[in-house]
């Protein structure tokens, strides 16, 4: 075991598969000479070259457009989209595409290309470079989506993405990239997409979060244990295909349930696991599910203390279980 | 149109409150923003002003009894305009079991009284529902449960103990008194007692928790209930830092604008000593040992209702003078009721000062869950033995409580000479208080 920050964690399993497998390739805006604006794919462009690790205009349709290409062709494309703010002009890509392909093809074809992305607020990036995406590509079938929160996990799903045979989303909050350190394995390993996991057990409520906000959960854990409410954090990781098991096997346990994302809230992934709890879980509940989210507004804000409002805190998130659990 | 006066939210943390004292009675007018009622909390005790002018027609939970937040406590008639605001339909009415308000004005028209009179059918959650069905619960028996939740409502832990309570025998365990959520006020009328070890005799009286009290209560039992307790005791000799102090503190004082404390040295002692033994800087966790990276130092203060652990974040990081200037306005905050969550949350290690009233050794409940509680007794004056004489010293007893799981004797009694050493080796720099 090493201790390892989440970045080098995404780094290293880049760099590691890249070395195992010649059909990795990776394409992006900055991701070969500069190593990426946060420096993710630092060293690769030296280590495999510019075939393998490829500069590309700034223009993210064409982005993943040519990795769909690349993957029906026999490479394995990991496609970098600079700041997911800017994903959307590969939408129609992602979706009438690369989604798309094993069932069009009807199983002929596959579509392995991973899109990477860093997203979210809290690091003062404003309208352009502090959004969360994910309710807008969960929603499409044909597509995973997954949300790490451990460096192992960053570093083990991000494995199991390269190898799948399908399109994955990898998304990667940018505020953890060195804020968030952890054990990560020094042998080869995967983290298989779907199961979620129960990062701390507890008895009275049971929170579902991923990315940033399992760190906040955990947090407000923590905080909620000296009060004597014992939590039960789950750290949904994929969001697509969702593990209902666990996540209605820890009602059972709580009776309670609060989801927690940035993304703003109406209609967002939170709809989803609540929903899921409502029809299938709601013989076990002793308090409506609920959601604690980023605010409905067009963006994260700039201005620090808007920007502090907008985002989900640990002290947002007791706030919030407090409430739940005197219901 | 009668409208519900709800417990309201009196801070991030609080979620309940105790009714201090109700500054109307039934029937008084009140005008919008006038003090209602005084609202006791854990943390601040305010006035509750009046929402809107109107008269105050029924008083739904008494002196003295604590409700959690957005319970309705009051009813009010509101004044002119009322009829605008028609409840929701499905919306339950005031439940009143209470008659309905007299009005003692003759050839007034009545205020509308619900035409409901029936209590409305309890609403459960889908839990509480599939429990009532397991356990085949009659109506009546499900009226009888006092619910606990918010606005009374029937929870699953309250159907729970009921069950566990018909179960036992006649003799109710204490072991279901001790259940965190058993102390909640009790609705007025017709539910059962709390189980109690003892028939109260003539003349003894009930003090019910405060919410402070009962978090010291609890807090106190698990440690105990959990943590095998274990204890060292040390003397240290502290004349030449007591001396050292005495000569200087009213220079330190000018300059810094703060006493330096005792305790700030203490503290500062046993920081550095929490970064040699990082294990007493810990917390049991099933899965092992959980050494905390950083040092946050709480340090019990006393306030009039009990006792609050205030937090010095990252105290290895700060000096004596910054150490006693953080001391001296947390425990004024906590002396004020102004403690914020921050302020007392994240504790990795505490100090007792039990000298303060006098005590000469201590046996301290370690703060759940940290690994050890160090206790600070009172500086006596004392016959030493010193080379071949005897010398009058300033003594003091330091001891610790740990938790045995986390470590041992051995690591317990270095940790307390660690501090010790610093503090009878104290070398003074001049007039500086730093060491």
């Amino acid at each position: 075991m090493a201790d390892k920050r989440f970045l080098d964690a995404i780094h290293d399993g880049l760099y590691e598969e890249m070395a195992r497998d010649a059909s990795i390739v990776l394409l992006g805006e900055d991701v070969g000479k500069k190593g990426g604006v946060f420096g993710v794919s630092e060293g690769l462009y030296e280590a495999f070259g510019e075939a393998r690790v490829i500069d590309t205009p700034l223009a993210e349709s064409c982005i993943v457009g040519v990795a769909i290409g690349m993957s029906v062709n026999g490479l394995r494309p990991v496609a970098e989209i600079q700041f997911a703010d800017f994903i959307h002009p590969a939408f129609d890509q992602i979706l009438s595409e690369a989604a798309r392909l094993r069932f069009r093809s009807r199983n002929d074809f596959g579509c392995p290309i991973v899109i990477r992305t860093p997203y979210g607020g809290g690091v003062h990036g404003a309208l352009y470079h502090s959004q969360s995406i994910e309710a807008f590509y969960a929603h499409i079938p044909g597509l995973k989506v997954v949300v790490p929160y451990t460096p192992a996990d960053a570093k083990g799903l991000l494995v199991a993405a390269i190898r799948d045979p399908d399109p994955v989303l990898f998304l990667e909050h940018k505020k953890m990239y060195r804020s968030i350190r952890g054990e990560v394995p020094e042998s080869e390993f995967t983290v298989p997409i779907g199961p979620a996991v129960v990062r701390r057990p507890g008895r009275d409520l049971s929170i579902f979060a991923y990315g940033l906000m399992t760190h906040e959960a955990l947090g407000a854990a923590g905080q909620l244990q000296q009060e004597g409410i014992e939590v039960e954090i789950v750290d949904v990781r994929t969001l697509r295909p969702l593990d209902t098991k666990t996540i209605l096997e820890s009602v059972a346990r709580t009776n309670r349930a609060l989801i927690v994302h940035e993304d703003n809230r109406f209609a967002g992934f939170g709809a989803e696991i609540a929903a899921t709890i409502a029809e299938e879980g709601f013989r076990y509940l002793d308090a409506p599910p609920t959601r604690l989210c980023g605010p409905d507004v067009p963006a994260v804000p700039f201005s620090q203390p808007f920007e502090d409002w907008f985002m989900i805190s640990a002290e947002k998130i007791v706030h919030a279980a407090r409430a739940v659990v005197a219901y | 149109m009668p409208t519900e006066i709800k417990m309201p939210q009196l801070g991030e943390s609080v979620h309940e409150g105790t009714i201090g004292k109700w500054l109307k009675r039934p029937g008084d007018a009140v005008a919008k923003y006038e003090p209602l009622v005084e609202v006791i909390t854990d943390k601040v005790n305010v006035e509750m002003p009046s929402p809107f002018a109107g008269v105050l027609r029924q008083i739904l939970v008494e002196e003295g009894a604590t409700v959690v937040v957005g319970t309705a406590i009051a009813v009010i008639e509101e004044q002119g305009g009322g009829a605008a605001r028609a409840a929701a339909p499905g919306i339950a009415q005031p439940s009143s079991p209470a008659a309905p308000p007299a009005t003692g004005d003759g050839g007034r028209p009545r205020a509308p009284v619900p035409p409901e009179t029936r209590p409305p059918a309890p609403r459960l959650t889908p839990l509480v529902r599939r429990l009532v069905e397991e356990h085949r619960l009659s109506p009546d028996e499900l009226a009888s449960i006092p619910g606990s939740g918010e606005g009374g409502r029937i929870t699953k832990d309250d159907v729970l103990r009921h069950i566990e309570t018909q179960r036992a025998s006649p003799r109710p365990s204490a072991a279901a008194a001790a259940s965190p959520s058993a102390t909640r006020a009790p609705s007025p009328g017709g539910d059962r007692q709390a189980p109690v070890q003892a028939a109260p005799a003539a003349g003894d009286e009930l003090h019910r928790f405060s919410p402070v009290r009962r978090a010291i209560a609890e807090r106190m039992a698990q440690s105990k209930r959990e943590i095998p307790h274990a204890y060292g005791t040390i003397e240290v000799d502290l004349t030449v830092l007591a001396r050292h102090r005495e000569a200087y503190k009213a220079t330190w004082q000018a300059r810094e604008g703060v006493n330096v404390s005792l305790t700030a040295f203490l503290v500062r002692a046993a920081a550095r000593a929490l970064r040699a033994y990082p294990m007493v800087n810990a917390t049991f966790t099933p899965e092992g040992i959980l050494y905390k990276h950083a040092i946050h130092f709480g340090v019990g203060v006393a306030i009039p209702d009990g006792l609050i652990v205030p937090v010095i974040k990252h105290a290895d990081q700060k000096g004596v003078v910054g150490l006693a200037a953080e001391i001296a306005q947390l425990a004024a905050r906590a002396r004020d009721g102004k403690l914020t969550l921050d302020d007392v949350s994240g504790g990795t290690f505490t100090l007792t000062n039990p000298g303060v009233f006098g005590s000469i050794t201590s046996l301290p409940i370690i703060n759940y869950p940290q690994a050890a509680i160090l206790a600070a007794d009172a500086i006596v004056r004392r016959p030493v033995v010193v080379g071949e004489g005897i010398a009058i010293r300033d003594v003091m007893h330091l001891g610790l409580a740990f938790d045995h799981r986390v470590f041992d004797g051995a690591v317990a009694m270095r940790f307390l000479n660690h501090i010790k050493q610093q503090l009878e080796g104290f070398a003074p720099a001049g007039e500086s208080p730093e060491f």
